[in-house]
């Protein structure tokens, strides 16, 4: 009897540091195949927008990269590839965008989701942004200059911070804005962040790869 | 469990430590390499999107 007590015991240690081992897998393991997928998606980004002449109607896969996104204000190491789609497969490689939102540059508003935690957290920081900090966004051919017009946290339910016109979803937009939505608070899925932008500026994206 | 894993073990202390030692290192692996990313997709903790869920994308009305 006493044998039989202490194998439970210990079997139900080992359960608590298997537990343990998955935590510290979804907080940093998960991010290594961010990173490798992260590494393809740029390579394959590259290659596209290297092959010369000029490209009308970009075509936009579910799965695969459509931009670039780069915060100075968390880091010169912050740029990610920003995949379409937000599926749990998609968000699994970076941010991703929601399809039928507009394109980068575009009149309306710029939907990009990511994780806060886990798979690399893209979006660990974004509760640092302050109004007036730049989001830059590359594409082919131009880079787009968006500047964070307000923080906001909202319920998962409230799909209206992704209509054209964020909060009011039968207007017309007029204006090109950007939105960013992720967890919040950090480990939770109990609300979201949404980061509100709008843009200021695009210039060339050579020149602006410098910048 | 253990106790009787430990008694079984082969050789003298320092060969038993190794040998469990690398058990447990190998568990951990197998963990780690396999067992952990088939299970962490249908235990999703981290949602970034708003609206029904992550697979139906929220469309925006018109």
């Amino acid at each position: 009897m006493r044998t039989f007590i202490r194998s439970i015991g210990e079997l139900c240690i080992t359960a608590g540091l298997v537990v343990l081992l998955f935590v510290a897998y979804e907080l940093w393991g998960t991010g290594a195949y961010t990173q490798a997928q992260q590494h393809k998606l740029g390579n394959e980004l590259d290659r596209s927008w290297a092959t010369g002449g000029k490209v009308t109607t970009e075509r936009v896969e579910l799965g695969h990269g459509i931009a670039l996104i780069r915060i100075p204000r968390l880091g010169k190491s912050f740029h990610y590839v920003i995949i379409e789609g937000v599926s749990v497969p998609d968000l699994r490689k970076g941010p991703g965008h929601y399809p039928g939102t507009a394109m980068p540059g575009q009149i309306g508003n710029f939907v990009v989701s990511g994780h806060r935690t886990t798979y690399l957290a893209p979006f660990n920081r974004l509760g640092d942004l302050r109004d007036g900090d730049r989001i830059l966004i590359d594409t082919r051919a131009r880079q787009y200059v968006y500047k964070v017009t307000d923080l906001k946290v909202v319920q998962p339910s409230d799909v209206s911070v992704t209509a054209p016109v964020p909060e009011h979803p039968r207007a017309d937009p007029t204006d090109r804005l950007i939105t960013l939505t992720t967890c919040n608070p950090k480990y939770s899925a109990a609300q979201r962040l949404i980061v509100f932008g709008r843009l200021v500026t695009s210039v060339p994206r050579a020149k602006g790869a410098s910048a | 469990m253990y106790a009787w894993l430990w008694r079984h073990l082969p050789g003298d202390l320092v060969t038993r430590v190794c040998v469990a030692v690398g058990g447990a290192v190998a568990v951990g692996v197998v963990l780690w390499y396999l067992v952990f990313p088939w299970v962490e997709p249908k235990l999703q903790f981290d949602h970034g999107t708003v609206g029904g869920g992550t697979s139906a994308p929220a469309r925006p009305s018109p």
